[in-house]
C-alpha cells in the first residue's frame, strides 16, 4: 500500500493510505476519544460522533474511526471545534443518562464518565429525559439496565458477527430505540448463551456482572493473568482479586487463543473457588466416618501403608491416577511418584477415557498423538470437516473459528454427526451417519475419491506408505454400500468427499465421538488416512485436529501419567529411556507397561490392586459402567484421594487430601493445539489445602524419597531436560502467549502445525481398516442407541459446575434428549420423566423432546451424579487404546407415571 | 395460509421479509405478530428472532399484541387536526368504550392514531383495515361501525 505524509496536531507523520485517522492517531500516540467503534475487531459503525477530529479543508468535522488518510492531509484532534463538537455529543448522551456515577458498578472504567471528565461537561444543556425501563435481572449472570445504555452497538456486533448467537439486537425507533433480546424478552428468556462478550464490550454500565456487584470497583482490583482451566480451548483470562478474593474474570484482549472472548464457564463459572464446602483439611477415614487429621498424620499413615502394601504385595499392586485438571507440574511429579517412589508404571488418567485412541491412532499414522494445526489457523481453511464434535458447547471459542472460517471466510462446512448439531446450522452438508459407523463413511469418502482420481498423488508417492493396502480395502466401500451402513445417502458421500478432496486446505476436527467407541482406534487412523489422501497434513490451516476435553488432558498425555510412557512419549520398554531416567531420578525403574484407567479398576475389583492414590480425578462418576467401577473402588484397600471437594469418590477414601483450584497455585497447563500456557497463583490457598505438587513432594519425603522443589519454574527446569518436546520450555519465555511444543531448544520458536516436510515417525502410515459393528447394538428389549456427552454450562462430572450458581441455576438437572417420533410412540412428553436402563443399570431423568436426536437414538450429558449416564454405558474396550465405548450402548425407555 | 406457505409464497427471501411480516400479521385472527408465528417465520426463512423483531419493532403497522379484527387508524396530520380529527376520536372512544392503543372487550376493534392518510381533501379520515373512509361527523362514524357490527354478528350466525 502507498505510504503517505499526513499532519496530525502538528506533528508529521508517514501513514499507509486508506487506513483510517483514528488507526494512524494510535499508531502516532495520539488518543482519540472513541464510543462506538471497535477497531481492533473492525468494527467501525462511525455513528457515536465521538471521536470527531477536524480535517483542514473538510467543510464538516469527520468521524476519525471510517475517515480514510491520503497524501497531505491535516487534522487536529483537539481544536476547539472539535471539543466543542464533543462536548454537545456527551451533553446528548448524558440528557438521558442516570448520573448516579457513584453507585455505578462501572465507575472508573466508564468511557462516558472518562469525557466528561476530559472535557469538563457536568450537566446537559438539553435537561433531563429519564428513559425508566426497567432493569432485566433475568440472567443469572448479566444485569442489564438500559436506561445507561448510549446505543454504541457494541453488544450487538459482538453477539451477532464474532460470538453469532443474535441474540440480540436494536429494536424499535427514534427515543423508543433500545437493545433488545429475541422479541423483548428477558435475556434468560432469550437465545442467549451467557458468554458475556457484550459484558466485555460495553463501554458504560448498561451491561454488569451479576455476582460481582457491589464487590469493588476496577481501581481495587488486582489483575492476574492466568489459563483457563474449564477446557482444552486454553482461553486466557485475568482474576480479579481484591483482599484476597476472585472477585470475577475479565478478558484480555491480549490472549493469543480467545482474544477477549471467552465462554460462560471461564467467564462466570469461578465462583466455586470461594463456596464453603471447599475441603480445608485432611480427612482419615476411622469407622466408617471421616475425622479431621493434621497433614503429618495424613501423610504418616499413607506413607505407612503405602510401604507395607509395597512389602506384601510387590509395586505392581499399587497404582495412581493423575489428573487432566492439575498442571503439567503436577502430573509429572505424581508419574515421578509412581514409578520411582512407588516402583510402578501403573500410572494413567482420564485422557484414557476421552482421547486415548487419538494417542495410539495417530502415533501410529503420523508418529505423533496430538492437533496437527492450531486454533488460529481455523479460520483460514477453505473446507472443515467437522465429525463427533459438538464444538459449541464443548469447545465454544474454537467454534468460533468455524463459525468465521464459514460466515467471514467462505469455507465450506461438512458435519458428519449422528446429532443435529448448532453447528449444522453452518454447514454445507450435514451427514447424519448411524452412531458407531465412522469408519465405514470414511472408506466411503476415500472410495469416492480414489475413484474420481481427485487423490494428492504427489503426497501419497512423496510422503506416506502403505497405500496400496488401503485402496484394495476402500474400494469396497462404494458409496451405496455405505449408505446401507450409515443410513447417509450415496449422493451426499460423494458430494462431500469431492468438496473434501478439491478444497485447497481442508482442516479435519474431531472429538470423542470419534474417539469413545470400541473401534476407537480405527476411526483415528481412519482420519488419518483421509487427511493424508488428500495431502491435507503438513501445511497450515489443514490437517488433523483432535479436540482435546479438558484443561490440560494434552498436557497430562505429554507429561507421561500413562502407562507405558515417560514425559514425551518417551516409551518405559525402551531401555536407553529407562536408563536416562534411572540416572535422573537415582532410583531403578520398572520396564514393565503398567494398568490403564479401566484395567486398574478392573484388577481393583479382582482385589490384584490393593491401593489407588488418586488425585483430582472423579472416577466414580467419570467411568463406564459406574456400578462395577464403584464397586471396586469400594473393595481397594487403601484409597488416598486429593480434591478440592468431597466428590463421589473422595467418598470412598481411607484418606482424603485437600487440594487448591487453579486460583491458588502457579504452573503451566497445555490446551489442546500443544500450546503450554501459565497459570498464576491469585489468592492464598483456602484453609489448610495444599497445592498437588507440593503434596506430591512432602509425601515423598515423608517416604524417604528426596524430591523437593522452590516451585514449579524448578519442576519445569527438570523437565524440559529430561523431555525432547518440552526441551525448550522455561518460565521466562512463557509470558507472551505461551509455546507450541515441540518446542526443543530455548531459542526455539515452537511449532505452528506439525508434520511440515517430514512427518515424526518418517513417512506418514495408511492403514487399511474394515468397518466393525459397535459392541452393543439395540435389539427387541432394548431398542434405543444411548450415546453421551457434555453441555455447554457444565464440566465433566460436575463436581465444580454445580457448585457455580449461575451455571447449576441455568442448567440445574439432567435431560434425555429424544426424537419427536419417538417421544411420540413411547407417549412421553417434555418435561415428564422417564426411566433409562441398560443391561448394566438404570436411571430416572427428564425428556427433552428434540430433533437433534435422531430417530431410535437418545443423548444424555453425564455431569448429573443423581441421574449418572455413566451407570448405563457399557465399558467394553478397544482392542488397541482401551477406550471405553461411551458413546454406543442400547437402552430401553419407559415412561414414568 | 400458514406461515410456511407465506414464505414460500415469497421464495423465502430476506428482501420481502417485511411483506411477509405484513401478510403473516394479516392471517392472524387477532391482526399481530404472535410469538408463534415470528419463531416459526425464524425458523423458516433462517433469520433470527432478535433480528426480525428488531426490524419489525421499527415500524408502527406491526402489532406484537393481539388486536381486534378491524383496525381503526384516525388520522392525526394537520389537514384532519384542522378538520376535527379529535372529535372523531372521541366519539370513536365514547361509542365503543376504548381508549387508543385498546381493544373491544369482543376483539372486534382497535383503535390507533395514525399520520397522514393521503386523502386530506376528505379530512377528516380514517382507515378501517384496507378501507378508507373521509368527510367525517360521530354520525357518519356511528353507521359505520354499526354496519360492522350487524355485519359480523350476521356472519356469526
Ligand atoms: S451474553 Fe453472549 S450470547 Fe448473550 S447477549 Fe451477550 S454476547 Fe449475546
Ligand atoms: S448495552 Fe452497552 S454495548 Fe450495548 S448498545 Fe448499550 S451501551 Fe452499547
Ligand atoms: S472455551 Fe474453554 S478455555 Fe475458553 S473460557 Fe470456555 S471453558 Fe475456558
Ligand atoms: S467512535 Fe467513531 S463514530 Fe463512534
Ligand atoms: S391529513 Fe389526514 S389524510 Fe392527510
Amino acid at each position: 500500500m502507498k505510504e503517505v505524509k499526513i499532519t496530525i496536531d502538528g506533528q508529521e507523520v508517514m501513514a499507509q493510505e486508506g487506513k483510517t485517522i483514528l488507526e494512524i492517531a494510535i499508531e502516532a500516540g495520539i488518543k482519540i476519544p472513541t464510543l462506538c467503534a471497535m477497531p481492533e475487531l473492525g468494527f467501525t459503525p462511525g455513528s457515536c460522533r465521538v471521536c470527531v477530529v477536524e480535517v483542514e479543508g473538510a467543510p464538516t468535522l469527520v468521524a476519525s474511526c471510517v475517515y480514510p488518510v491520503r497524501e497531505g492531509l491535516i487534522i487536529h484532534t483537539k481544536s476547539e471545534r472539535v471539543l466543542q463538537a464533543r462536548r454537545i455529543v456527551l451533553e446528548l448522551l448524558i440528557a438521558s443518562h442516570p448520573l448516579d456515577c457513584m453507585t455505578c458498578e462501572k465507575n472508573g472504567d466508564c468511557v462516558l464518565e472518562d469525557l466528561a471528565y476530559e472535557l469538563g461537561v457536568k450537566e446537559s444543556r438539553f435537561g433531563r429525559i429519564e428513559r425508566k425501563l426497567p432493569l432485566d435481572e433475568s440472567n443469572p449472570f448479566i444485569v442489564r439496565d438500559l436506561n445507561k445504555c448510549v446505543l454504541c452497538r457494541r453488544c450487538v456486533e459482538i453477539c451477532n458477527e464474532i460470538q453469532q448467537t443474535y441474540a440480540i439486537n436494536f429494536g424499535y425507533r427514534s427515543s423508543k430505540t433500545k437493545v433488545i433480546a429475541d422479541g423483548d424478552n428477558g435475556l434468560r428468556y432469550s437465545e442467549c448463551v451467557s458468554c458475556g462478550q457484550c459484558v466485555a464490550v460495553c463501554p458504560v454500565g448498561a451491561l454488569i456482572d451479576k455476582a460481582a456487584q457491589g464487590k469493588g470497583r476496577t481501581w481495587e482490583f488486582t489483575k492476574v493473568k492466568t489459563t483457563c482451566n474449564y477446557c482444552g480451548c486454553g482461553c486466557n483470562f485475568d482474576f480479579n482479586v481484591k483482599e484476597g478474593k476472585v472477585i470475577k474474570v475479565t478478558s484480555n484482549p491480549e490472549s493469543v487463543v480467545n482474544g477477549i472472548n471467552l465462554c460462560v464457564k471461564g467467564r462466570f463459572g469461578y465462583d466455586y473457588i470461594h463456596r464453603d464446602d471447599r475441603l480445608t483439611t485432611p480427612l482419615i477415614k476411622k469407622n466408617g466416618k471421616f475425622e479431621k487429621a493434621s497433614w503429618e498424620e495424613a501423610y504418616q499413615l499413607i506413607s505407612d501403608k503405602f510401604t507395607q502394601i509395597k512389602k506384601e504385595s510387590g509395586s505392581d499392586s499399587l497404582a495412581v491416577l493423575s489428573s487432566a485438571k492439575c498442571t503439567n507440574e503436577e502430573n509429572y511429579l505424581l508419574m515421578k511418584f509412581s514409578r520411582a517412589v512407588l516402583g510402578t508404571n501403573n500410572v494413567d488418567h482420564c485422557a484414557r477415557l476421552c482421547h486415548s485412541a487419538t494417542v495410539a491412532g495417530l502415533a501410529q499414522a503420523f508418529g505423533s498423538g496430538a492437533m496437527t494445526n492450531s486454533i488460529k489457523e481455523i479460520a483460514d481453511a477453505s473446507a472443515i470437516y467437522l465429525t463427533g464434535s459438538n464444538t459449541t458447547e464443548n469447545h465454544p471459542i474454537i467454534a468460533l473459528e468455524i463459525k468465521k472460517a464459514v460466515t467471514k471466510n467462505g469455507a465450506k462446512l461438512i458435519v458428519a454427526d449422528p446429532r443435529e448439531i448448532e453447528l449444522a446450522k453452518y454447514a454445507t452438508l450435514w451427514l447424519r451417519q448411524r452412531p458407531g459407523t465412522d469408519v465405514a463413511l470414511f472408506n466411503g469418502l476415500m472410495n469416492v475419491i480414489i475413484n474420481e482420481g481427485l487423490e494428492d498423488k504427489e503426497f501419497i508417492a512423496q510422503r506416506t506408505e502403505g497405500y496400496e493396502e488401503l485402496k484394495k480395502t476402500v474400494l469396497k466401500y462404494t458409496p451405496e454400500v455405505v449408505e446401507k451402513i450409515t443410513g447417509v445417502p450415496a449422493d451426499d458421500i460423494r458430494k462431500a468427499a469431492r468438496i473434501y478432496a478439491t478444497a485447497p486446505t481442508t482442516s479435519l476436527i474431531y472429538s470423542m465421538g470419534i474417539t469413545q467407541h470400541t473401534t476407537g482406534t480405527d476411526n483415528v487412523l481412519s482420519t488419518a488416512n483421509i487427511a493424508m489422501l488428500t495431502g491435507n497434513v503438513g501445511k497450515e490451516s489443514a490437517g488433523v485436529n483432535p479436540l482435546r476435553g479438558q484443561s490440560n488432558v494434552q498436557g497430562a498425555c505429554d507429561l507421561g501419567a500413562l502407562p507405558n510412557f515417560y514425559s514425551g512419549y518417551q516409551k518405559v520398554t525402551d531401555s536407553q529411556v529407562k536408563d536416562k531416567f534411572s540416572k535422573a531420578w537415582g532410583v531403578d525403574l520398572s520396564d514393565k507397561v503398567g494398568l490403564t484407567v479401566v484395567e486398574i479398576l478392573n484388577a481393583a475389583y479382582e482385589g490384584k490392586i490393593k491401593s489407588i492414590f488418586v488425585m483430582a480425578e472423579n472416577p466414580a462418576m467419570s467411568d463406564p459402567d459406574l456400578n462395577h467401577a464403584r464397586e471396586a473402588l469400594k473393595k481397594t484397600e487403601f484409597l488416598v484421594v486429593s480434591d478440592v471437594f468431597m466428590t463421589e469418590t473422595a467418598e470412598l477414601a481411607d484418606v482424603v487430601l485437600p487440594g487448591v483450584t487453579i486460583a491458588e497455585k502457579d504452573g503451566t497447563i497445555t490446551n489442546t493445539e500443544r500450546r503450554v500456557q501459565r497459570i498464576r497463583k491469585a489468592i492464598e490457598p483456602i484453609g489448610d489445602s495444599k497445592p498437588e505438587w507440593k503434596i506430591i513432594c512432602e509425601l515423598s519425603q515423608k517416604m524417604g524419597y528426596n524430591m523437593n522443589y522452590n516451585n514449579p519454574g524448578e519442576i519445569m527446569e527438570e523437565i524440559s531436560q529430561l523431555t525432547p518436546i518440552y526441551g525448550g520450555i522455561h518460565y521466562n519465555r512463557l509470558d507472551d502467549g505461551g509455546l507450541q511444543w515441540p518446542c526443543p531448544d530455548a531459542h526455539h520458536p515452537g511449532t505452528k502445525y506439525l508434520h511440515k516436510d517430514k512427518f515424526s515417525r518418517g513417512k506418514g502410515k495408511f492403514f487399511a481398516v474394515e468397518f466393525k459393528e459397535a459392541a452393543e447394538l439395540p435389539d427387541e428389549e432394548y431398542p434405543f442407541i444411548f450415546t453421551t456427552g457434555r453441555v455447554l454450562y457444565h464440566f465433566h462430572t460436575g463436581t465444580i459446575t454445580r457448585r457455580s450458581k449461575g451455571l447449576n441455576e441455568i442448567y440445574p438437572e439432567a435431560l434425555v434428549e429424544i426424537n419427536p417420533q419417538d417421544a411420540e410412540e413411547l407417549g412421553v412428553k417434555e418435561g415428564e420423566f422417564v426411566e433409562v436402563a441398560s443391561r448394566r443399570g438404570k436411571i430416572k431423568a427428564k425428556v427433552q423432546v428434540t430433533e437433534k436426536s435422531g430417530k431410535g437414538v437418545v443423548f444424555m450429558s453425564f455431569h448429573f451424579h443423581e441421574a449418572a449416564a455413566n451407570l448405563l454405558t457399557n465399558s467394553a474396550l478397544d482392542p488397541v487404546s482401551k477406550i471405553p465405548e461411551y458413546k454406543v450402548c442400547a437402552v430401553k425407555i419407559q415412561k414414568i407415571s | 395460509m400458514t406461515v410456511k406457505d407465506i414464505v414460500n409464497k415469497y421464495k423465502n427471501k430476506r428482501e420481502n421479509l417485511l411483506l411477509i411480516l405484513h401478510e403473516i400479521q394479516n392471517c392472524h385472527p387477532q391482526n399481530y405478530l404472535s410469538k408463534e408465528d415470528i419463531e416459526l417465520l425464524s425458523k423458516e426463512i433462517k433469520i433470527p428472532v432478535s433480528d426480525i423483531v428488531g426490524t419489525a419493532s421499527f415500524y408502527s403497522m406491526f402489532s406484537f399484541t393481539p388486536r381486534g379484527k378491524y383496525i381503526i387508524r384516525v388520522c392525526e396530520s394537520l389537514p384532519c387536526h384542522l378538520l376535527g380529527a379529535q372529535t372523531i376520536f372521541k366519539a370513536i372512544e365514547t361509542k365503543l368504550g376504548i381508549k387508543e392503543g385498546e381493544t373491544t372487550k369482543d376483539g372486534l376493534f382497535t383503535l390507533e392514531g395514525t399520520s397522514c392518510l393521503g386523502i386530506c381533501s376528505v379530512a377528516p379520515a380514517i382507515m378501517i383495515n384496507d378501507e378508507a373512509y373521509g368527510n367525517l361527523d360521530e354520525e357518519k362514524i356511528g353507521k359505520i361501525l354499526d354496519q360492522i357490527r350487524e355485519k359480523e354478528s350476521k356472519n356469526n350466525d
